[in-house]
Protein backbone atom coordinates (compact mmCIF):
# COMPACT_ATOMS: atom_id res chain seq x y z
CA UNK A 1 0.00 0.00 0.00
CA UNK A 2 1.60 3.23 -1.06
CA UNK A 3 -0.92 5.56 0.46
CA UNK A 4 1.60 6.66 3.09
CA UNK A 5 2.06 10.40 2.65
CA UNK A 6 5.56 11.80 2.32
CA UNK A 7 6.60 13.06 5.72
CA UNK A 8 6.86 16.68 4.63
CA UNK A 9 3.10 16.91 4.03
CA UNK A 10 1.08 17.33 7.14
CA UNK A 11 -2.02 15.11 6.99
CA UNK A 12 -2.68 14.41 10.61
CA UNK A 13 -3.03 10.84 11.87
CA UNK A 14 -3.02 8.01 9.34
CA UNK A 15 -6.31 6.44 8.18
CA UNK A 16 -5.59 3.36 10.25
CA UNK A 17 -5.19 5.41 13.41
CA UNK A 18 -8.40 7.29 12.70
CA UNK A 19 -10.25 4.10 11.93
CA UNK A 20 -9.08 2.50 15.17
CA UNK A 21 -10.13 5.57 17.11
CA UNK A 22 -13.65 5.67 15.71
CA UNK A 23 -14.09 1.91 15.83
CA UNK A 24 -13.15 1.99 19.50
CA UNK A 25 -15.57 4.86 20.07
CA UNK A 26 -18.40 2.93 18.35
CA UNK A 27 -17.70 -0.22 20.36
CA UNK A 28 -17.77 1.79 23.58
CA UNK A 29 -21.08 3.35 22.55
CA UNK A 30 -22.58 -0.03 21.73
CA UNK A 31 -21.53 -1.48 25.06
CA UNK A 32 -22.83 1.54 26.96
CA UNK A 33 -26.08 1.55 25.02
CA UNK A 34 -26.90 -2.14 24.96
CA UNK A 35 -25.65 -3.22 28.36
CA UNK A 36 -25.91 -0.17 30.58
CA UNK A 37 -28.61 1.96 28.90
CA UNK A 38 -26.49 4.96 29.78
CA UNK A 39 -26.96 7.00 26.64
CA UNK A 40 -30.49 8.26 26.89
CA UNK A 41 -29.52 11.91 26.92
CA UNK A 42 -27.30 11.47 23.84
CA UNK A 43 -30.20 9.75 22.07
CA UNK A 44 -32.52 12.59 23.01
CA UNK A 45 -30.06 15.15 21.66
CA UNK A 46 -29.48 13.38 18.36
CA UNK A 47 -33.19 12.72 17.93
CA UNK A 48 -33.79 16.47 17.90
CA UNK A 49 -31.55 16.58 14.81
CA UNK A 50 -33.16 13.56 13.14
CA UNK A 51 -36.82 14.37 13.85
CA UNK A 52 -37.10 17.33 11.44
CA UNK A 53 -35.33 15.30 8.75
CA UNK A 54 -37.85 12.50 9.23
CA UNK A 55 -40.71 14.98 8.93
CA UNK A 56 -39.18 16.42 5.79
CA UNK A 57 -38.65 13.00 4.22
CA UNK A 58 -42.21 12.09 5.03
CA UNK A 59 -43.61 15.24 3.50
CA UNK A 60 -43.73 14.21 -0.22
CA UNK A 61 -45.59 11.00 0.57
CA UNK A 62 -48.00 12.90 2.76
CA UNK A 63 -48.60 15.44 0.00
CA UNK A 64 -49.24 12.65 -2.49
CA UNK A 65 -51.62 11.07 -0.03
CA UNK A 66 -53.49 14.32 0.41
CA UNK A 67 -53.77 15.13 -3.28
CA UNK A 68 -54.82 11.53 -3.89
CA UNK A 69 -57.59 11.79 -1.35
CA UNK A 70 -58.70 15.09 -2.89
CA UNK A 71 -59.64 13.39 -6.13
CA UNK A 72 -62.08 10.80 -4.82
CA UNK A 73 -65.24 10.12 -6.73
CA UNK A 74 -68.46 11.19 -5.17
CA UNK A 75 -69.91 7.72 -5.54
CA UNK A 76 -67.18 6.24 -3.43
CA UNK A 77 -67.64 8.90 -0.82
CA UNK A 78 -71.35 8.25 -0.71
CA UNK A 79 -71.04 4.52 -0.34
CA UNK A 80 -68.35 4.97 2.29
CA UNK A 81 -70.55 7.47 4.08
CA UNK A 82 -73.46 5.05 4.08
CA UNK A 83 -71.29 2.25 5.42
CA UNK A 84 -69.91 4.49 8.13
CA UNK A 85 -73.38 5.63 9.10
CA UNK A 86 -74.48 2.05 9.47
CA UNK A 87 -71.46 1.20 11.55
CA UNK A 88 -71.98 4.24 13.68
CA UNK A 89 -75.54 3.17 14.39
CA UNK A 90 -74.41 -0.28 15.46
CA UNK A 91 -71.69 1.19 17.61
CA UNK A 92 -74.05 3.73 19.17
CA UNK A 93 -76.23 0.89 20.34
CA UNK A 94 -73.21 -0.95 21.66
CA UNK A 95 -72.02 2.22 23.34
CA UNK A 96 -75.33 2.63 25.10
CA UNK A 97 -75.21 -0.83 26.54
CA UNK A 98 -71.57 -0.24 27.44
CA UNK A 99 -72.41 2.95 29.29
CA UNK A 100 -74.98 1.07 31.29
CA UNK A 101 -72.45 -1.68 32.00
CA UNK A 102 -69.84 0.85 32.98
CA UNK A 103 -72.17 2.54 35.38
CA UNK A 104 -73.11 -0.78 36.88
CA UNK A 105 -69.47 -1.79 37.08
CA UNK A 106 -68.52 1.45 38.83
CA UNK A 107 -71.31 0.92 41.31
CA UNK A 108 -70.29 -2.67 42.01
CA UNK A 109 -66.67 -1.69 42.42
CA UNK A 110 -67.70 1.02 44.83
CA UNK A 111 -69.65 -1.48 46.85
CA UNK A 112 -66.65 -3.78 46.95
CA UNK A 113 -64.37 -0.81 47.73
CA UNK A 114 -61.92 -1.81 45.05
CA UNK A 115 -59.68 0.85 43.63
CA UNK A 116 -61.48 2.48 40.75
CA UNK A 117 -59.74 2.12 37.48
CA UNK A 118 -58.56 5.45 36.23
CA UNK A 119 -60.18 6.78 33.11
CA UNK A 120 -57.94 6.02 30.20
CA UNK A 121 -57.08 9.05 28.17
CA UNK A 122 -55.61 8.54 24.74
CA UNK A 123 -53.42 10.45 22.38
CA UNK A 124 -53.91 9.94 18.66
CA UNK A 125 -50.60 9.77 16.83
CA UNK A 126 -49.51 9.31 13.27
CA UNK A 127 -46.73 7.02 12.12
CA UNK A 128 -43.89 9.03 10.63
CA UNK A 129 -41.38 6.32 9.98
CA UNK A 130 -41.51 2.57 9.90
CA UNK A 131 -38.05 1.49 10.97
CA UNK A 132 -36.23 -0.18 8.11
CA UNK A 133 -34.16 -2.22 10.52
CA UNK A 134 -34.92 -5.83 9.55
CA UNK A 135 -33.87 -7.06 12.98
CA UNK A 136 -36.48 -5.25 15.00
CA UNK A 137 -40.09 -4.28 14.53
CA UNK A 138 -40.34 -0.68 15.52
CA UNK A 139 -42.16 2.38 14.32
CA UNK A 140 -41.73 6.04 15.07
CA UNK A 141 -44.80 8.19 15.74
CA UNK A 142 -45.13 11.95 15.69
CA UNK A 143 -45.79 12.71 19.34
CA UNK A 144 -43.35 12.50 22.20
CA UNK A 145 -42.76 13.67 25.72
CA UNK A 146 -44.36 16.99 24.77
CA UNK A 147 -47.71 15.13 24.75
CA UNK A 148 -47.19 13.32 28.07
CA UNK A 149 -46.19 10.09 26.36
CA UNK A 150 -43.98 7.91 28.52
CA UNK A 151 -42.08 4.73 27.92
CA UNK A 152 -44.20 1.70 28.75
CA UNK A 153 -47.55 2.99 27.54
CA UNK A 154 -49.56 0.69 25.27
CA UNK A 155 -50.30 1.59 21.66
CA UNK A 156 -53.56 0.48 20.04
CA UNK A 157 -55.45 0.76 16.82
CA UNK A 158 -59.15 0.36 16.23
CA UNK A 159 -58.97 -3.43 16.54
CA UNK A 160 -56.51 -4.17 19.29
CA UNK A 161 -53.06 -3.86 20.78
CA UNK A 162 -50.28 -2.90 18.39
CA UNK A 163 -47.34 -2.55 20.73
CA UNK A 164 -45.75 -0.56 23.46
CA UNK A 165 -43.88 2.74 23.65
CA UNK A 166 -40.26 1.88 24.32
CA UNK A 167 -38.39 5.14 23.88
CA UNK A 168 -39.62 8.68 24.13
CA UNK A 169 -37.95 11.64 22.51
CA UNK A 170 -39.07 15.26 22.80
CA UNK A 171 -41.15 15.23 19.60
CA UNK A 172 -41.24 11.57 18.59
CA UNK A 173 -41.60 8.28 20.27
CA UNK A 174 -40.64 4.79 19.32
CA UNK A 175 -43.17 1.98 19.50
CA UNK A 176 -42.03 -1.61 19.60
CA UNK A 177 -44.57 -3.80 17.84
CA UNK A 178 -45.89 -6.98 19.44
CA UNK A 179 -44.14 -8.94 16.71
CA UNK A 180 -40.68 -7.76 17.83
CA UNK A 181 -38.52 -10.54 19.17
CA UNK A 182 -38.09 -9.09 22.65
CA UNK A 183 -41.69 -7.99 23.15
CA UNK A 184 -43.98 -9.85 25.53
CA UNK A 185 -47.60 -9.29 26.49
CA UNK A 186 -49.70 -11.07 29.11
CA UNK A 187 -52.83 -12.52 27.54
CA UNK A 188 -55.73 -14.76 28.36
CA UNK A 189 -57.87 -16.97 26.18
CA UNK A 190 -61.37 -15.55 25.93
CA UNK A 191 -63.01 -18.98 25.72
CA UNK A 192 -61.75 -20.35 29.04
CA UNK A 193 -59.69 -17.64 30.74
CA UNK A 194 -56.38 -19.51 30.58
CA UNK A 195 -53.57 -17.06 31.15
CA UNK A 196 -50.36 -17.01 29.14
CA UNK A 197 -47.69 -14.69 27.88
CA UNK A 198 -47.38 -14.03 24.17
CA UNK A 199 -43.96 -13.29 22.74
CA UNK A 200 -43.08 -11.71 19.43
CA UNK A 201 -41.73 -14.14 16.89
CA UNK A 202 -39.31 -11.64 15.41
CA UNK A 203 -39.52 -12.79 11.83
CA UNK A 204 -42.79 -13.28 10.06
CA UNK A 205 -45.20 -11.03 11.87
CA UNK A 206 -46.47 -13.71 14.24
CA UNK A 207 -46.73 -14.19 17.98
CA UNK A 208 -45.86 -17.28 20.00
CA UNK A 209 -47.24 -18.73 23.20
CA UNK A 210 -44.34 -20.61 24.75
CA UNK A 211 -44.50 -22.62 27.98
CA UNK A 212 -47.99 -23.98 27.38
CA UNK A 213 -48.30 -27.66 28.16
CA UNK A 214 -48.93 -29.93 25.17
CA UNK A 215 -52.35 -30.84 26.52
CA UNK A 216 -53.37 -27.26 27.32
CA UNK A 217 -56.94 -26.41 26.42
CA UNK A 218 -56.35 -24.24 23.41
CA UNK A 219 -57.76 -24.48 19.89
CA UNK A 220 -57.19 -22.98 16.52
CA UNK A 221 -59.14 -19.75 16.22
CA UNK A 222 -59.12 -18.97 19.94
CA UNK A 223 -59.05 -15.25 20.62
CA UNK A 224 -56.41 -13.89 22.96
CA UNK A 225 -57.07 -10.69 24.86
CA UNK A 226 -54.93 -8.80 27.35
CA UNK A 227 -55.35 -10.15 30.85
CA UNK A 228 -54.60 -6.85 32.53
CA UNK A 229 -52.65 -8.41 35.41
CA UNK A 230 -49.46 -6.60 34.45
CA UNK A 231 -50.94 -3.18 35.13
CA UNK A 232 -49.64 -1.87 31.80
CA UNK A 233 -52.19 -3.05 29.29
CA UNK A 234 -55.81 -2.58 30.31
CA UNK A 235 -57.71 -5.88 30.40
CA UNK A 236 -59.79 -7.18 27.53
CA UNK A 237 -58.09 -5.68 24.48
CA UNK A 238 -57.84 -8.09 21.52
CA UNK A 239 -54.26 -9.21 20.92
CA UNK A 240 -54.15 -12.18 18.59
CA UNK A 241 -55.91 -15.22 17.20
CA UNK A 242 -54.41 -18.68 17.51
CA UNK A 243 -53.49 -19.86 14.04
CA UNK A 244 -51.39 -22.99 14.45
CA UNK A 245 -50.79 -25.53 17.21
CA UNK A 246 -48.20 -28.33 17.19
CA UNK A 247 -48.45 -30.67 20.15
CA UNK A 248 -45.57 -33.05 19.65
CA UNK A 249 -43.25 -32.02 22.48
CA UNK A 250 -43.64 -31.41 26.21
CA UNK A 251 -44.61 -27.84 25.37
CA UNK A 252 -46.98 -27.09 22.55
CA UNK A 253 -45.72 -24.82 19.80
CA UNK A 254 -48.47 -22.26 19.41
CA UNK A 255 -48.38 -19.58 16.75
CA UNK A 256 -50.82 -16.70 16.68
CA UNK A 257 -51.66 -13.94 14.23
CA UNK A 258 -51.95 -10.47 15.70
CA UNK A 259 -55.49 -9.07 15.54
CA UNK A 260 -54.53 -5.43 15.13
CA UNK A 261 -53.39 -4.25 11.74
CA UNK A 262 -49.79 -4.06 12.82
CA UNK A 263 -48.51 -3.08 9.41
CA UNK A 264 -51.62 -1.50 7.98
CA UNK A 265 -52.50 1.73 9.68
CA UNK A 266 -51.20 5.22 9.64
CA UNK A 267 -52.83 6.33 12.90
CA UNK A 268 -52.36 4.82 16.33
CA UNK A 269 -53.73 5.56 19.77
CA UNK A 270 -51.47 5.67 22.78
CA UNK A 271 -53.10 5.15 26.16
CA UNK A 272 -51.58 7.69 28.50
CA UNK A 273 -53.73 6.88 31.51
CA UNK A 274 -52.28 3.55 32.53
CA UNK A 275 -48.56 3.86 32.14
CA UNK A 276 -47.71 2.69 35.65
CA UNK A 277 -48.81 -0.45 37.39
CA UNK A 278 -51.90 0.45 39.34
CA UNK A 279 -50.91 1.04 42.95
CA UNK A 280 -53.21 -0.04 45.72
CA UNK A 281 -54.87 3.09 47.15
CA UNK A 282 -52.97 4.63 50.01
CA UNK A 283 -55.27 5.30 52.95
CA UNK A 284 -55.28 8.96 54.00
CA UNK A 285 -55.65 8.28 57.70
CA UNK A 286 -55.44 5.13 59.80
CA UNK A 287 -59.14 5.15 60.68
CA UNK A 288 -60.27 4.84 57.07
CA UNK A 289 -57.52 2.31 56.45
CA UNK A 290 -58.98 0.11 59.12
CA UNK A 291 -62.45 0.29 57.67
CA UNK A 292 -61.25 -0.48 54.19
CA UNK A 293 -59.17 -3.38 55.48
CA UNK A 294 -62.15 -4.59 57.38
CA UNK A 295 -64.35 -4.46 54.34
CA UNK A 296 -61.76 -6.18 52.20
CA UNK A 297 -61.47 -9.02 54.65
CA UNK A 298 -65.22 -9.31 54.81
CA UNK A 299 -65.34 -9.63 51.06
CA UNK A 300 -62.64 -12.28 51.17
CA UNK A 301 -64.52 -14.27 53.76
CA UNK A 302 -67.61 -14.11 51.70
CA UNK A 303 -65.62 -15.31 48.76
CA UNK A 304 -64.34 -18.26 50.74
CA UNK B 1 -16.35 9.99 -21.10
CA UNK B 2 -14.47 8.60 -18.20
CA UNK B 3 -12.14 5.98 -19.63
CA UNK B 4 -10.11 3.42 -17.77
CA UNK B 5 -6.62 4.63 -17.01
CA UNK B 6 -7.24 8.26 -17.89
CA UNK B 7 -9.07 9.95 -15.06
CA UNK B 8 -10.34 13.33 -16.17
CA UNK B 9 -9.25 16.39 -14.32
CA UNK B 10 -12.02 17.78 -12.17
CA UNK B 11 -12.43 20.70 -9.89
CA UNK B 12 -12.03 19.70 -6.24
CA UNK B 13 -15.27 19.22 -4.33
CA UNK B 14 -15.84 21.55 -1.44
CA UNK B 15 -16.39 20.18 2.03
CA UNK B 16 -19.73 21.94 2.20
CA UNK B 17 -20.88 20.13 -0.92
CA UNK B 18 -19.79 16.79 0.53
CA UNK B 19 -21.76 17.42 3.71
CA UNK B 20 -24.77 18.54 1.69
CA UNK B 21 -24.78 15.32 -0.34
CA UNK B 22 -24.54 13.32 2.88
CA UNK B 23 -27.57 15.15 4.24
CA UNK B 24 -29.44 14.36 1.01
CA UNK B 25 -28.47 10.70 1.36
CA UNK B 26 -29.84 10.70 4.89
CA UNK B 27 -33.10 12.19 3.63
CA UNK B 28 -33.36 9.53 0.93
CA UNK B 29 -32.81 6.84 3.56
CA UNK B 30 -35.52 8.34 5.73
CA UNK B 31 -38.17 8.38 3.00
CA UNK B 32 -41.12 6.24 3.99
CA UNK B 33 -40.00 3.04 2.24
CA UNK B 34 -42.48 0.23 2.38
CA UNK B 35 -42.63 -3.51 1.80
CA UNK B 36 -40.80 -4.68 -1.29
CA UNK B 37 -39.27 -1.27 -1.95
CA UNK B 38 -37.86 -1.39 1.56
CA UNK B 39 -36.27 -4.75 0.83
CA UNK B 40 -34.52 -3.38 -2.24
CA UNK B 41 -33.78 0.06 -0.87
CA UNK B 42 -30.09 0.82 -1.26
CA UNK B 43 -28.32 2.46 1.64
CA UNK B 44 -27.85 5.89 0.02
CA UNK B 45 -25.76 7.20 2.88
CA UNK B 46 -23.32 4.31 2.54
CA UNK B 47 -23.10 4.80 -1.23
CA UNK B 48 -22.38 8.51 -0.91
CA UNK B 49 -19.85 7.94 1.85
CA UNK B 50 -18.03 5.34 -0.26
CA UNK B 51 -18.11 7.66 -3.26
CA UNK B 52 -16.43 10.51 -1.41
CA UNK B 53 -13.99 8.18 0.34
CA UNK B 54 -12.86 6.95 -3.09
CA UNK B 55 -13.00 10.32 -4.84
CA UNK B 56 -11.76 12.69 -2.13
CA UNK B 57 -10.19 10.56 0.59
CA UNK B 58 -8.56 13.58 2.23
CA UNK B 59 -11.75 15.60 2.42
CA UNK B 60 -14.26 13.11 3.74
CA UNK B 61 -13.50 12.86 7.42
CA UNK B 62 -14.08 9.78 9.51
CA UNK B 63 -15.92 12.13 11.85
CA UNK B 64 -18.58 12.84 9.23
CA UNK B 65 -19.05 9.12 8.52
CA UNK B 66 -19.32 8.38 12.21
CA UNK B 67 -21.81 11.14 12.97
CA UNK B 68 -24.01 10.23 10.00
CA UNK B 69 -23.89 6.62 11.22
CA UNK B 70 -25.08 7.71 14.64
CA UNK B 71 -27.97 9.63 13.06
CA UNK B 72 -28.96 6.50 11.13
CA UNK B 73 -28.84 4.50 14.36
CA UNK B 74 -31.17 6.97 16.04
CA UNK B 75 -33.64 6.97 13.18
CA UNK B 76 -33.69 3.18 13.04
CA UNK B 77 -33.90 2.77 16.78
CA UNK B 78 -30.90 0.47 16.51
CA UNK B 79 -28.06 0.01 18.98
CA UNK B 80 -26.13 3.27 19.10
CA UNK B 81 -22.94 2.68 17.12
CA UNK B 82 -24.10 -0.05 14.74
CA UNK B 83 -24.24 2.03 11.57
CA UNK B 84 -21.45 4.25 12.85
CA UNK B 85 -19.00 1.34 13.12
CA UNK B 86 -20.04 -0.14 9.78
CA UNK B 87 -19.71 3.19 7.96
CA UNK B 88 -16.32 3.95 9.51
CA UNK B 89 -15.11 0.49 8.50
CA UNK B 90 -16.42 0.94 4.95
CA UNK B 91 -14.80 4.36 4.61
CA UNK B 92 -11.52 2.96 5.85
CA UNK B 93 -11.59 0.11 3.34
CA UNK B 94 -12.53 2.54 0.56
CA UNK B 95 -9.66 4.87 1.47
CA UNK B 96 -7.23 1.95 1.40
CA UNK B 97 -8.47 0.96 -2.08
CA UNK B 98 -9.17 4.38 -3.56
CA UNK B 99 -6.13 4.57 -5.85
CA UNK B 100 -6.95 1.17 -7.30
CA UNK B 101 -10.69 1.77 -7.70
CA UNK B 102 -10.26 5.16 -9.38
CA UNK B 103 -8.43 3.54 -12.31
CA UNK B 104 -11.46 1.48 -13.33
CA UNK B 105 -14.53 2.35 -15.38
CA UNK B 106 -17.71 3.03 -13.49
CA UNK B 107 -19.12 -0.49 -13.93
CA UNK B 108 -15.85 -2.06 -12.86
CA UNK B 109 -15.85 0.28 -9.88
CA UNK B 110 -19.34 -0.96 -9.09
CA UNK B 111 -18.05 -4.49 -8.51
CA UNK B 112 -15.63 -3.16 -5.92
CA UNK B 113 -18.45 -1.19 -4.36
CA UNK B 114 -20.55 -4.35 -4.18
CA UNK B 115 -17.89 -5.96 -2.02
CA UNK B 116 -17.62 -2.89 0.17
CA UNK B 117 -21.41 -2.74 0.61
CA UNK B 118 -21.50 -6.44 1.48
CA UNK B 119 -18.80 -5.76 4.08
CA UNK B 120 -20.95 -3.00 5.56
CA UNK B 121 -24.09 -5.12 5.71
CA UNK B 122 -22.23 -8.11 7.14
CA UNK B 123 -20.74 -5.90 9.86
CA UNK B 124 -24.17 -4.65 10.85
CA UNK B 125 -25.60 -8.15 10.80
CA UNK B 126 -22.79 -9.44 13.02
CA UNK B 127 -23.31 -6.60 15.48
CA UNK B 128 -27.01 -7.33 15.70
CA UNK B 129 -26.53 -11.06 16.02
CA UNK B 130 -24.04 -10.54 18.85
CA UNK B 131 -26.84 -8.57 20.46
CA UNK B 132 -29.10 -11.62 20.27
CA UNK B 133 -31.16 -10.82 17.16
CA UNK B 134 -32.32 -13.53 14.80
CA UNK B 135 -30.83 -13.61 11.32
CA UNK B 136 -33.03 -11.76 8.82
CA UNK B 137 -32.22 -14.15 5.97
CA UNK B 138 -30.46 -13.59 2.65
CA UNK B 139 -32.94 -10.89 1.63
CA UNK B 140 -31.00 -8.61 3.92
CA UNK B 141 -28.22 -8.38 1.34
CA UNK B 142 -30.49 -7.45 -1.60
CA UNK B 143 -29.98 -3.76 -0.91
CA UNK B 144 -26.27 -4.21 -1.74
CA UNK B 145 -27.21 -5.29 -5.27
CA UNK B 146 -29.43 -2.25 -5.85
CA UNK B 147 -26.65 -0.07 -4.48
CA UNK B 148 -24.20 -1.59 -6.95
CA UNK B 149 -26.56 -0.97 -9.87
CA UNK B 150 -27.05 2.61 -8.78
CA UNK B 151 -23.32 3.29 -8.39
CA UNK B 152 -22.61 4.61 -11.93
CA UNK B 153 -25.62 6.92 -11.81
CA UNK B 154 -24.76 8.26 -8.39
CA UNK B 155 -21.13 8.79 -9.38
CA UNK B 156 -22.11 10.75 -12.47
CA UNK B 157 -24.58 12.80 -10.48
CA UNK B 158 -22.15 13.67 -7.71
CA UNK B 159 -19.43 14.57 -10.21
CA UNK B 160 -21.63 17.00 -12.16
CA UNK B 161 -20.85 20.09 -10.07
CA UNK B 162 -17.10 19.45 -10.29
CA UNK B 163 -17.15 19.13 -14.04
CA UNK B 164 -16.50 22.39 -15.87
CA UNK B 165 -18.03 23.13 -19.25
CA UNK B 166 -16.62 20.72 -21.82
CA UNK B 167 -13.67 22.20 -23.72
CA UNK B 168 -13.90 25.47 -21.90
CA UNK B 169 -10.18 25.92 -22.34
CA UNK B 170 -8.87 24.71 -25.73
CA UNK B 171 -5.23 24.82 -24.56
CA UNK B 172 -5.98 22.63 -21.57
CA UNK B 173 -7.99 20.10 -23.55
CA UNK B 174 -5.36 19.95 -26.30
CA UNK B 175 -2.66 19.41 -23.68
CA UNK B 176 -4.74 16.80 -21.97
CA UNK B 177 -5.09 14.77 -25.14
Amino acid sequence: MDNQAPPFFKHGPSPLTRFMFFAFLSLMLMALDARLNALNSLRQMLSVVVAPLQRLANYPAELLDRTGSFFVTQGRLQSENAALRQRQLVQAVQLQSMQATQGENAYLRKILDIHQRRGESMVATEIVYTGRDPFSHKIIVDKGSNQKIQAGQPALDDIGVVGQVTRVYPFNSEITLLTDKDQAIPVEIVRNGTRAIAFGHGQDGALELPFMAANADIQNGDTLVTSGIDGIYPAGLPVAIVSKIERNAAFAKITCTPSAGINRHKQLLILIGEARPVQPPMPADPASAKTSDGKASVVKKQGN
Amino acid sequence: MHLAGSPELLKPASRKFILLTLACGLLLNLLPWYGLALLFRPDFVALILLFWAIREPRKLGFTAAWVVGLLMDISDGAILGQHALAYVLGVYAAILLHRRIQRFTLWQQATHVLLLLLLLQATMMLIRMFGGAVSPGPGYFLSCLTGTVLWPAISQLLLLPQRGRPDADPVYSAGHK
